[in-house]
């Protein structure tokens, strides 16, 4: 993971609210951890474009609580992320806002990549291959968390749409190099990312690729 | 005073209310006069009608069929399931519609476990009305919406009937996961609206889930966390009986790659 400075020409800050605090390359491929507190923005910045960023929160002074996506989507209404969004906790708390973003719309329905789901989608043979929940497993055992923290979670410039007749599934995703999700901390925080490292269908494009965490007080 | 000074005479009175019968209730040893033909009544497991509001959790074997009856009309069942023998798996309900490429279960469909595995199959289903994507109303969403969500109230909300259901399994806040609703429905708009299902429907709805798994399964009986009215919620039946294990050539089994793959890990799992 590479340290950046402040660069004041670098388009990747345009638009972020007070003085960075962080700045990290995630690689493609790897989980990533960090603690915020309440008022903090995240930026995940999709450096390459359709790189799908699997993301948790848990509640910094009480990990049992975290991320919801069903009362996320009951609340709103909506099974897309959208600018606005509130990522609500499983105990109806608001987490996270999605303070900006320029792609139309993250999901939180199509879940984290597994090797044993990925022997389901694509067969055995895909069971040694890199996935998500183990990027999620490997952050979370470091804070003392195990595989029943583990729930649904966001999938930020990940496409999954439902249609009409219920098929749904993951389909070339509609973000692009550059394009951005600013979130907005409403409580402290521990986010932990998996750089999706799936080469068996659309949501990296066929190639697992680096994004930016930039934190801003 | 209550007259009950005494413990012989608190005895007797409690005693006395031994043989009382009320809607909801486990019946023991169970009886149900409308079992499948073809199950014998000695294979029956369980009869139970669940309250309005209330909620339920039991081990059952592999093999085992489990009918919620939607009494009158008005039950929203949500559903947690754990694998028995190892609790920390469990139903993972994106990978239920994401590796079956289809949101809405019903019949035929499988519900996955987060290790790729086939935990319950929904052999038969009469409703139609189910949703993955809205998970259980909890404390807060209860209160906004009647004012409480407490166990001890009037209105209590799905996520701590089912908090309970677990904790009786020795389960707790980590365990509980994103659950199934059962026989209330949501619809996806194409622009992702959540089109709910409230009903309320025809009586005497009925599902059966086959048990592909030895499972602990906890259900709240709780209205829908999108339902707009005033409390509503009518009673939950659940029977249980003994069936055999899906077979190689069992026709869920094998209609898709995906399924077929799901009871091999399955299978797996219990060649021991």
């Amino acid at each position: 993971m590479t340290t950046h400075s402040q660069n004041a020409g670098d388009p990747h800050l345009a638009g972020l609210p007070g003085p960075v605090v962080h700045d990290e390359i995630v690689a493609a491929r790897a989980p990533w951890r960090h603690r915020m507190a309440a008022g903090e923005t995240l930026r995940v910045v999709d450096l390459d474009g359709n790189q799908a960023v699997d993301f948790l929160v848990y509640a910094a002074a009480d990990d049992a609580e975290r991320y919801s996506a069903q009362d996320t989507i009951a609340r709103q209404g909506n099974i897309f992320l959208r600018t606005g969004s509130v990522l609500l906790s499983n105990e109806g708390r608001a987490m996270m806002t999605i303070a900006a973003t320029s792609v139309d719309y993250h999901d939180t329905i199509g879940g984290a990549c597994s090797c044993e789901s990925n022997t389901l989608r694509y067969g055995h043979h895909t069971k040694a291959q890199h996935a998500c929940v183990d990027n999620f497993l490997e952050a979370n055992l470091h804070d003392g968390r195990a595989k029943r923290d583990i729930v649904s979670n966001v999938n930020f410039f990940m496409n999954v749409p439902v249609e009409a007749d219920g098929a749904l599934g993951i389909v070339d995703g509609i973000s692009a190099p550059g394009m951005t999700v600013d979130l907005h901390a409403e409580m402290d925080v521990i986010v932990v990312v998996s750089n999706c490292p799936q080469i068996n269908n659309p949501c990296n494009g066929f190639n697992p690729t680096p994004v930016r965490m930039i934190v801003t007080a | 005073m209550s007259g009950l000074a005494d413990p012989g005479a608190a005895r007797a009175h409690a005693r006395a209310m031994g043989d009382t019968v009320v809607e909801a209730m486990p019946l023991l040893p169970p009886r149900a006069d409308d079992l499948p033909a073809g199950v014998a009544p000695e294979d029956l497991l369980w009869e139970e009608t669940i309250a309005a509001g209330g909620y339920a959790s039991r081990r059952i074997a592999r093999g085992t069929r489990l009918r919620l009856i939607d009494l009158r009309g008005d039950a929203c069942a949500s559903l947690l399931l754990f694998n028995a023998d190892m609790p920390a798996e469990r139903l993972n309900i994106a990978d239920t519609v994401k590796v079956q490429w289809n949101a809405y279960p019903t019949t035929g469909s499988v519900l996955l476990s987060d290790m790729g595995r086939a935990l319950a199959s929904i052999e038969t289903d009469e409703a139609g009305t189910h949703d993955a994507f809205c998970g259980a109303s909890n404390r807060e969403s209860n209160a906004r919406r009647y004012g409480d969500g407490s166990n001890s109230g009037e209105t209590p909300n799905a996520r701590d009937r089912l908090l309970l259901g677990a904790a009786k399994h020795g389960l707790g806040r980590r365990d509980v996961h994103p659950c199934l609703n059962l026989f209330k429905g949501v619809r996806i708009a194409l622009d992702g609206a959540v089109e709910p299902q409230i009903g309320p429907f025809a009586a005497g709805r009925a599902l059966v889930l086959r048990a592909e798994m030895d499972l602990i399964v906890v259900l709240a009986n709780c209205p829908h966390v999108r339902d707009e009215r005033p409390w509503s919620v009518t009673p939950l039946r659940a029977t249980a009986w003994r069936g055999p294990v899906a077979g190689q050539d069992d026709p869920i089994r094998n209609a898709t790659p995906e399924r077929r793959r799901a009871f091999l890990n399955t299978e797996d799992l219990y060649r021991r």
